[in-house]
């Protein structure tokens, strides 16, 4: 039991976060977008997202909650070394959040405002995610290099929100809307690409430990799906994204889902670089773990709420269904 | 500039927690609060209490929000400010917020969408239902948080090893001996707080002439809610206070700015704790009734600060104290004047709707200070008596700890003003009950009513 637990919290916060990009990725991609709309369009982009964004934006709670519940001894170390990062990416956030509900009940002379307020929020919370999950990868030592590679995944992380934003808003919208994602989408397709191919080349270059993971054999064949998988997605997506009459179809969805296939693929592929170490070099997850006792505490609830949580997700998901329309209360 | 750094980060987690706790004392009532206009209204068919519903559903959804994004700063600010709390109480504190996020937020967060937005895509049960959802949620994230607090300031099913906590019973931890009180005290805390916000935007409405007919329930309800909840208040506050003599009397002492201990102690009304020369200056005393309150005999026993070794800051607690108290007494007397309005079969005048709309955000002020008391009367000690203050705080240095400080308050400054301007331009709109709308009674009602 002992040894089974802190994998298994690692695995559900692994779980927690790859959902939590997924999802509020969608979310704050289409806060970037939002400055490209017209206002009857922003208020569609806005009411695409309006139900679900709150549990969207739960599962990064929900990640940071295991980290500290599983790993108390690491939940210091991370967020005590990322404070400014994670203060920027709250303040983001926390723009983001409000202007939901003060753009349309603060008033039509505070409206821009509030648009402004949730653009820059979405922006400066994907970069920080960004700048965060560098400094992770690169075991939180600020040298030169780790820097620039800091720098470059908050660059690219954003390009992956827009994408997921855009395929989101062309299964979600009709219209001149559609089209508009449709070209958004596919102007975020190479940024992303680019951005993609230079993380994983500079991965090994900035980590020995990682490098040797990767390039020693046999394991290395092992581990060709993950590349591979990654290009096929991408260009797949490059490919229907000039099909526009097949997206409208109703196979939008494939684009999400390939991105999604890209998100889980380099989850998977992180996790296999540093296990089982939970900061990178220093310190491994059965060294932070908590005490057996609470974990087992805990392990129960995960047990039993998860799949819960994971039901009325999906039923909240069907019940708001098909393509928006501009929210109302009543 | 040299300041001292734990002093700053205990500044900062109090300027973010004190933000927080605003959003969250009224969405808790107002949930509950909202749910009751839905039952009436499927109940009654009366479709003022659906526009109740439509108003206040907005001004909730507002709330929550702000709620939501400052509890996010929350749940990093344990690891960000506080990397040794973790360290040392993780194998506690982690659990207990563990099932608030898998019992509560989820819950919360997954149903609001239903509630906002759902009213017309789901059956008027399953709306009802996910109300009831979100309301529920709402409770069930404060009894969680509230079970750690009341752990902190009240310790127990535990053991200490290498430094360590270690939980020996769940149900000791989490029901530990303050935890019923606390709980019971800051759920009514909520209540008020939502009642005195919605009689005090009603009264707010009716003096600028927007009102209808669904604005004088919303005022009833407010009214009577609040005349209700305040004298359960001050008994669950009276025995909150006998629990913290017998477990933190320290805090007691320093509340009551008590410095020898003694028998027969005065109660001092107002007064300048000096803790210099260890006497309170300027006192304005009621014999007999500290002794009269804490032992509920006028010749009992009170401690005194000059007893312990460690004790809090006085002045503070003191002060914050007589604030809680005092606006207690302001919702008493308003809360009351309302009801015996209502009892005489009449309808609130000018003076009277004039107090309500003063007292709007009384809960907040009377909510701050009540935390003010418990958390700063814990001081120097983040875990009662095992666990200092000082030992737990990151290593940031004071620039960057007064660079953020500066920040979150400019931020929270501006999300203030935003909130309640937002509040009053929803408030001064023209009541939706007044306009002559197409009636959009749910089907499955409207046909039990025909
Ligand atoms: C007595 C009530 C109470 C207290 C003392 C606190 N909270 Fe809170 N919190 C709530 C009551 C609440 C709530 C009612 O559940 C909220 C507020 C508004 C809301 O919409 O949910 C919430 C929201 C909320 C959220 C967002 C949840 C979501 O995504 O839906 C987080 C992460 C926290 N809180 C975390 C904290 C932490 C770490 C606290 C302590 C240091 C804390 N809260 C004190
Ligand atoms: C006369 C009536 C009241 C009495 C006797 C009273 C008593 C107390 C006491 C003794 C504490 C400190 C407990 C401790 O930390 O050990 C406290 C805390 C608190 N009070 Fe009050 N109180 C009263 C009214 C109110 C009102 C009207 C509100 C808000 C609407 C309120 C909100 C709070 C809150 C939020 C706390 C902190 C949480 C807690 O410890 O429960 N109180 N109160
Ligand atoms: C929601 C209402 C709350 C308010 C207004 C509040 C207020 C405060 C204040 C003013 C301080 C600083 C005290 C000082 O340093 O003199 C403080 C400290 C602290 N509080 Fe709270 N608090 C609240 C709830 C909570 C809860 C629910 C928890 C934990 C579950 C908590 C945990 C802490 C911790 C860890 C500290 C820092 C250490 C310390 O200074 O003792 N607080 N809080």
């Amino acid at each position: 039991m002992s040894e089974f637990l802190p994998v298994f919290f690692l695995c559900a916060m692994g779980l927690a976060l790859l959902v939590y990009v997924i999802l509020d990725g969608f979310d704050l991609g289409i806060g970037i977008l939002l400055p490209f709309a017209d206002e009857h369009e922003k208020n569609i982009m806005v009411a695409s997202i309006g139900p679900f964004w709150d549990a969207n934006e739960t599962w990064i709670v929900f990640g940071v909650g295991i980290l500290l519940v599983a790993f108390p001894q690491a939940h210091g170390i991370v967020l005590e070394a990322l404070y400014i990062p994670v203060t920027v990416m709250l303040f983001g956030l926390i723009l983001r959040g409000v202007a939901f509900d003060f753009r349309v009940k603060a008033g039509d002379d505070r409206r821009a405002l509030w648009n402004t307020a949730f653009f820059l929020g979405s922006l400066v919370a994907s970069m920080a995610q960004g700048w965060m999950l560098g400094s992770y990868v690169t075991g939180l030592q600020p040298s030169g290099m780790n820097l620039a590679f800091s720098a470059l995944i908050a660059l690219t992380l954003p390009a992956l929100y827009v994408m997921l934003g855009g395929a989101w808003l062309m299964i979600k919208t009709e219209d001149e809307l559609f089209e508009k994602s449709v070209l958004w989408t596919r102007r975020a397709w190479l940024p992303m690409g680019v951005g993609l191919l230079l993380v994983s080349i500079a991965t090994p270059l900035v980590s020995e430990q990682i490098a040797e993971r990767w390039f020693t054999l046999p394991s290395a064949i092992g581990l060709l799906p993950i590349p591979l998988s990654c290009t096929i997605a991408f260009f797949g997506i490059g490919w229907l994204l000039r099909r526009p009459d097949i997206l409208r179809a109703g196979y939008a969805v494939i684009v999400f889902s390939a991105l999604a296939v890209i998100c889980v693929m380099a989850a998977l592929g992180l996790a296999y670089s540093i296990f089982p170490d939970i900061v990178l070099g220093r310190m491994t997850l059965y060294e932070a773990a908590a005490a057996t006792g609470s974990l087992q505490f805990v392990f129960w609830g995960v047990a039993v709420t998860l799949p819960l949580i994971g039901g009325y997700s999906i039923y909240v998901y069907r019940v708001f269904s098909g393509k928006a329309t501009e929210l109302s209360y009543e | 500039m040299d300041i001292d750094p734990v002093l700053l980060a205990r500044i900062q987690f109090a300027a973010n927690i004190s933000f927080h706790i605003l959003f969250p004392a009224i969405t808790i009532g107002l949930a509950w609060v909202l749910l009751f206009f839905r039952v009436r209204f499927t109940l009654t068919g009366d479709e003022a209490w659906e526009y109740a519903y439509n108003f206040w559903v907005k001004v909730f959804a507002l709330t929550f929000a702000v709620g939501v994004v400052s509890g996010i700063t929350m749940s990093f600010q344990f690891g960000t400010n506080w990397p040794g709390f973790m360290e040392t109480a993780g194998n506690i504190a982690g659990p207990l917020l563990g099932y608030e996020v898998l019992t509560a937020f989820f819950l919360e967060a997954s149903f609001l969408g239903i509630m906002l937005f759902g009213k017309q895509r789901v059956s008027n049960r399953v709306h009802l239902a996910a109300t009831f959802l979100v309301a529920f949620g709402t409770s069930l994230s404060a009894f969680w948080i509230l079970a750690l607090n009341s752990w902190m300031q009240t310790p127990a099913g535990f053991s200490i090893e290498d430094g360590q906590f270690y939980a020996q019973s769940w149900l000791a931890v989490i029901f530990n001996p303050s935890f019923p009180y606390r709980f019971a005290h800051m759920m009514l805390a909520s209540f008020l707080t939502a009642a005195f916000l919605i009689a005090g935007v009603s009264a707010w409405r009716v003096r600028s002439g927007v009102d209808g007919p669904a604005t004088w329930k919303v005022l009833k309800t407010g009214v009577v809610m609040a005349a209700v909840a305040i004298p359960l208040q001050f008994l669950a506050g009276d025995l909150h206070g006998l629990n913290t003599l017998e477990h933190q009397p320290q805090k007691i002492a320093a509340m009551e700015a008590v410095w020898e201990t003694e028998r027969g102690v005065a109660f001092t009304l107002l007064g300048m704790p000096d803790e210099e020369s260890r006497s309170t200056r300027f006192a304005i005393k009621i014999p007999y009734a500290a002794s009269l309150i804490l032992t509920h005999d006028p010749q009992g026993e009170v401690p005194g600060l000059n007893e312990f070794e460690d004790h809090p800051p006085v002045a503070q607690v003191f002060w914050a104290f007589r604030v809680m108290l005092g606006t207690a007494g302001l919702m008493l007397l308003v809360a009351w004047w309302g009801a015996w309005t209502y009892l005489r079969g009449r309808q609130p005048g000018g003076a009277l709707l004039t107090a309500l709309s003063l007292m709007t955000f009384s809960g907040w002020v009377a909510t701050l200070a009540g935390w003010y008391v418990t958390e700063i009367g814990r001081q120097p000690w983040v875990i009662s008596g095992l666990v200092r203050t000082a030992d737990i705080a990151a290593s940031h240095s004071s620039a960057t700890l007064s660079g953020t400080l500066f920040g979150y308050i400019g931020l929270y400054i501006f999300l203030l003003y935003s909130y309640i301007h937002a509040l009053r331009y929803l408030s001064t709109k023209p009541a939706r009950s007044l306009a002559l709308l197409p009636r959009r009674v749910p089907p499955e009602i409207a046909g039990e009513r025909s």
